[in-house]
């Protein structure tokens, strides 16, 4: 051990996993050896978006040669889903979209369970099918869930049976009808959002064992191993203790590797050939298509203010286009109705959020649940509002954005976090125009736009590239942990001999880097090195301490209060028998370097083998002590429902983390191209347990934030997607990126995280994409209320307006 | 499915295989050799992620059959960290790993082993590349999580520590 880290919280040590990665020794799923019994499994998938099953016969597909056997939905009768148990494992009399799952090929190899797949025949009967979210709300729309009312769901969510809405939350607060004749301006708009995909480099791969015992084992790509063992338990009558999860390192996941999706399948086939381990993994196409993809959303959202800028009205109805299956997104909207105003303090808001059915890919959790998606429309209509009275947008929103103890829209006082900082950092970051900081500047709507007038900054457009236009932007986030109100974390950790950790979790490493802030969390709560930190991996229900899900950005702070108050418990086991064996009282010790050290008697004692072995009585008369395990848990006890009218209740969410983001680009008029030359962005993480893993969350979810901005998934007019591949999907490449993403740490404890620390895994491409449409607006004077910012978009939309002249 | 013997060189060590006609060279190395440090991420040449050395060329292993891999010499991911080199695991790495660690330049790490091999190719070729230069050889390496700049960052810290001829970037080298 050469090096020798102590107290690392809030230091930049070296991430535990990093070795293995760069070796390529670490393993994930599909990596993992499973020798010649393995077979492999291929699904039959509907090519309609909306049909009746009439009729599967697989009776050619099992005669081929290497078909061990083939599963449909009648082997999987009991739905399945998280908040609400609304689809089939194998569709069973319906299918719902392109791609829904109809049978389960396993054969020998890939390639005969690929070709067996074809001889599947199934007899189907189309359906009408909807794929708008506002279409799929009329009465007239297709139903593509008749049996709604008879779905399990959970006790905060709303369907409406008889109907495609499967959630709808209402945000009831104050009058709005009296305040809108108060605003001196308003602006109403409507915004949609395409469907997109979360495209983890590593698509989706399961392989599941059932032996003959009735032991079940899934070896998965998964940001839920608990979740998922719970799901797929209760649905295939698998006692809980028999099926055992296995989660090495994930290959991306945001979101779209949270829940169940294609896990099901594999247990369900395995079901079919005991003894033999069934591998499914899913094809890039696949990838993009059925698994899950982001919801989309039409969002009509009107607001306004008074003629100082304060916000006193907002009216907002979000349709977010769930897809096939809603089990996971009804939680999306609902998430998206309590925050419905972004992170605004509006005295008068009504608010009501939908998720609702169509036949399209299944909407699910993607990095930021609900608010990327809210925010594209709320950040460009107060950028809107602020250049109508004629203030800085900067300005405006610290004026408005919401502060620590204010009431907020549910009712609940606002947890501690400093909004304003964040704008205050990118602000200067970006180099937002001296003459528009600070003071209001008139600015009349008849009057040229800020962006044309000569900026103080020194950025106007090059007089060599009259063609391009630069903009700057700014937009700011709110986002709370959206989940169960009572969703737990646990760990544990045990001494080795040599004073070494071994810390066990259920959280899992998606790149984010739990794993090496829950060592940073251990070693300094016992008060030993970092270095002699190890985290138990892969995850394994059948050792690891139960954690809920990998998701809504809650593990720094949820898991670290876990890992926290294990490494607690094993210090005091210690300082007990050291007490005890010096005679000392215990508030006089302390731990630190791996020595238990007395401030009174200055005497010291490695923890080396006195945390297996414990330590003597005086002159060995007995013993005291024994190998140190030291348990913790955590789990918020304070979160309450809400009332389903009005949306109020003591206390909605545990805390939201909030940032800001400004944008610097470049417009070609004569390409409608965007190149984004500076992303600066801030956020109030509480507190940096590793400031540099902060700051490289910050970077890769502003490229992600500003990738969103141009994706989008295509699909025809009977639901067949287009665009399924890396190809026809472009993410951002190491050529798209800009030169410079600054970021800034703000730190406002909050109260009940390790050290003051929560999440900001997703909050980080939460903004970016308004931000790029307010600077937009600031080079062209155009807004543009739909996603995707493709260049054909803005290249019309110039020339539109070249022709108005 | 026809059968045909090749013999090829990975990572130093000669490797006589019976591979079918349609298998590829990613397949080769993952299911024969059990190097699985090398990533299936969409089997069709678009992500990079299988990305591998032959004969010094950087390429998308998914899209070469194994069988024309015959004769030549192919260098993965684990071809470029040396055990024997260094006693402290810090001694094992290249210092193109070593900056990917330094740098935080690995987050789920499933792009990772396809970018170290296209970056390596780059530093063989052009060893004080410009930023521009690294991010046109990295351009075929798709990352989800990073937003690439700590992976640029990484390859110019490597390039800046290497001496004129380059040689000194590959620790690792497979002669």
């Amino acid at each position: 051990m050469t090096e020798f880290t102590s107290e690392p919280v809030g230091k930049n040590v070296s991430r535990v996993d990093a070795y293995d990665k760069v070796t390529g020794a670490a393993p994930f799923t599909d990596d993992l050896q499973f020798g010649p019994g393995l077979y492999y499994g291929r699904l039959v998938r509907s090519p309609y978006a909306h049909a009746l099953i009439k009729k599967v016969d697989v009776s050619k597909a099992l005669a081929a040669p290497g078909v061990k056997a083939v599963v449909t939905g009648k082997e999987t009768p009991t739905r399945i889903g998280l908040y609400l148990k609304d689809r089939y494992i194998f569709a069973l009399d319906r299918v719902r979209y392109v791609g829904d799952a109809v049978a389960g090929v396993i054969a020998t190899s890939e390639e005969i369970a690929q070709e067996a797949a074809q001889l599947v025949e199934v007899e189907y009967e189309e359906l009408p099918a909807v794929f708008d979210p506002v279409e799929a709300v009329q009465p007239y729309a297709p139903l593509i869930h008749p049996d709604l009312g008879d779905y399990e769901v959970v006790n905060f969510i709303f369907p409406e049976p008889g109907t495609n809405t499967s959630e709808h939350f209402k945000l009831r607060k104050g009058d709005v009808e009296s305040a809108w004749p108060r605003c001196a301006v308003i602006v109403e708009d409507t915004f949609r959002l395409p469907h997109i995909e979360h495209v983890p480099i590593e698509p989706h791969v399961a392989v599941a064992l059932w032996e003959q015992s009735g032991q079940v084992t899934l070896w998965t790509s998964s940001q839920s191993p608990f979740a998922q063992r719970d799901l797929i338990a209760q649905s295939l009558s698998i006692p809980h203790g028999n099926l055992r999860v296995v989660a090495p390192y994930v290959g991306g996941g945001f979101g779209g590797k949270a829940g169940v999706s294609m896990e099901a399948c594999a247990v369900a086939m395995a079901q079919a050939v005991k003894g033999h381990p069934v591998k499914l993994r899913m094809t890039r196409e696949e990838e993009f298509i059925c698994t899950t993809v982001r919801q989309s959303l039409v969002a009509h959202t009107k607001i306004g203010c008074d003629a100082e800028g304060n916000l006193l009205a907002m009216e907002t109805q979000y349709y977010f286009g769930g897809g096939a299956s809603n089990e996971y997104g009804v939680n999306i909207a609902r998430a998206a109705g309590y925050s419905c105003t972004g992170p605004y303090n509006i005295p008068n808001v009504r608010g009501d959020s939908y998720c609702v059915y169509t036949n399209l890919p299944i909407g699910s959790a993607m990095r930021g649940f609900g608010m990327p998606e809210i925010h594209w429309g709320i950040e460009q209509i107060m950028d809107q509002l602020a250049e109508k009275i004629g203030m800085d947008a900067a300005e405006f929103r610290r004026r408005n954005c919401v502060k620590t103890g204010q009431t907020i829209l549910t009712g609940m006082k606002m947890t501690p976090i400093d909004l304003v900082a964040c704008i205050d950092k990118v602000t200067e970051a970006i180099g937002w125009g001296e003459e528009r900081r600070g003071a209001a500047r008139p600015c009349p709507a008849a009057s040229p736009r800020p962006s044309a007038l000569p900026r103080s900054g020194g950025f106007r457009d090059s007089p060599l590239t009259p063609h391009k236009k630069r903009g700057k932007g700014i937009a700011i986030m709110w986002k709370a942990p959206a989940m169960p109100p009572n969703p737990g974390s646990s760990a544990i950790v045990r001494f080795n001999e040599d004073a070494t950790v071994n810390v066990e979790i259920g959280a899992q490493e998606l790149g984010q880097g739990a794993f090496t802030v829950a060592a940073q969390v251990a070693a300094q709560a016992l008060g030993v090195p970092y270095e002699w930190v190890r985290v138990s991996a892969p995850v394994d229900t059948r050792y690891s301490p139960y954690e809920w899900q990998t998701v809504a950005s809650r593990t720094t702070w949820s898991m670290g209060n876990a890992v926290k108050a294990a490494a607690e418990d094993a210090r005091r086991q210690i300082l007990e028998v050291v007490a005890g064996h010096w005679d000392e009282d215990i508030e006089d010790l302390d731990i630190k370097d791996g020595r238990v050290i007395s401030y009174k008697s200055e005497r010291e004692q490695p923890l080396k083998n006195m945390v297996v072995y414990g330590l003597p009585n005086e002159d060995f008369e007995g013993w005291k002590g024994g190998p140190v395990v030291g348990h913790g848990r955590f789990m918020p006890t304070y979160v309450t429902n809400l009332d389903p009218e009005t949306g109020q209740g003591a206390r909605a969410v545990v805390h939201y983390t909030v940032g800001a983001q400004a944008v610097d680009l470049e417009v070609d008029t004569e390409t409608g191209q965007i190149e984004v030359l500076k992303i600066a962005s801030a956020y109030d993480v509480g507190k940096a347990i590793n400031p540099d893993l902060v700051l490289t969350q910050i970077e890769g979810g502003a490229v992600h934030g500003m990738s969103s901005a141009f994706e989008a998934l295509k699909f025809d007019e009977k639901g067949q997607p287009l665009n399924p591949s890396l190809v026809d999907y472009r993410i951002m490449t190491s050529v798209d990126v800009p030169k410079e993403i600054h970021g800034d740490i703000v730190e406002t404890p909050l109260e009940d995280g390790p050290w003051g620390a929560r999440g900001v895994g997703e909050h980080v491409m939460v903004q970016t994409a308004p931000a790029i449409a307010n600077a937009l607006n600031d080079a062209l004077g155009i807004r543009f209320s739909d996603l995707p910012l493709s260049a054909e978009k803005v290249f019309l939309a110039l020339q539109e307006r070249e022709e108005e002249k | 499915m026809s059968n045909h013997s090749i013999s090829v060189t990975v990572n130093g060590f000669k490797e006589y295989l019976d591979v079918p006609s349609n298998m590829t060279l990613l397949e080769m190395l993952r299911e024969k050799l059990a190097l699985t440090g090398t990533k299936n991420g969409c089997a069709a040449g678009e992500c990079g992620a299988c990305t591998v050395l032959v004969d010094g060329e950087p390429l998308n292993s998914c899209m070469m059959l194994a069988v024309e891999a015959n004769g030549y010499e192919v260098t993965t991911v684990e071809g470029l960290a040396r055990p024997e080199t260094g006693q402290s695991t810090e001694d094992q790495l290249s210092p193109l790993q070593e900056a990917f660690v330094e740098h935080n330049a690995v987050q789920c790490g499933f792009c990772t082993p396809g970018m170290l091999i296209s970056a390596h190719a780059l530093l063989k070729r052009n060893p004080h590349p410009s930023e521009e230069e690294i991010r046109e050889a990295l351009v075929g390496n798709l990352c989800r999580c990073t937003g690439y700049l700590r992976i640029i960052g990484a390859v110019q810290a490597a390039a800046k520590d290497a001496p004129e001829t380059g040689t000194g970037i590959l620790k690792g080298d497979v002669k």
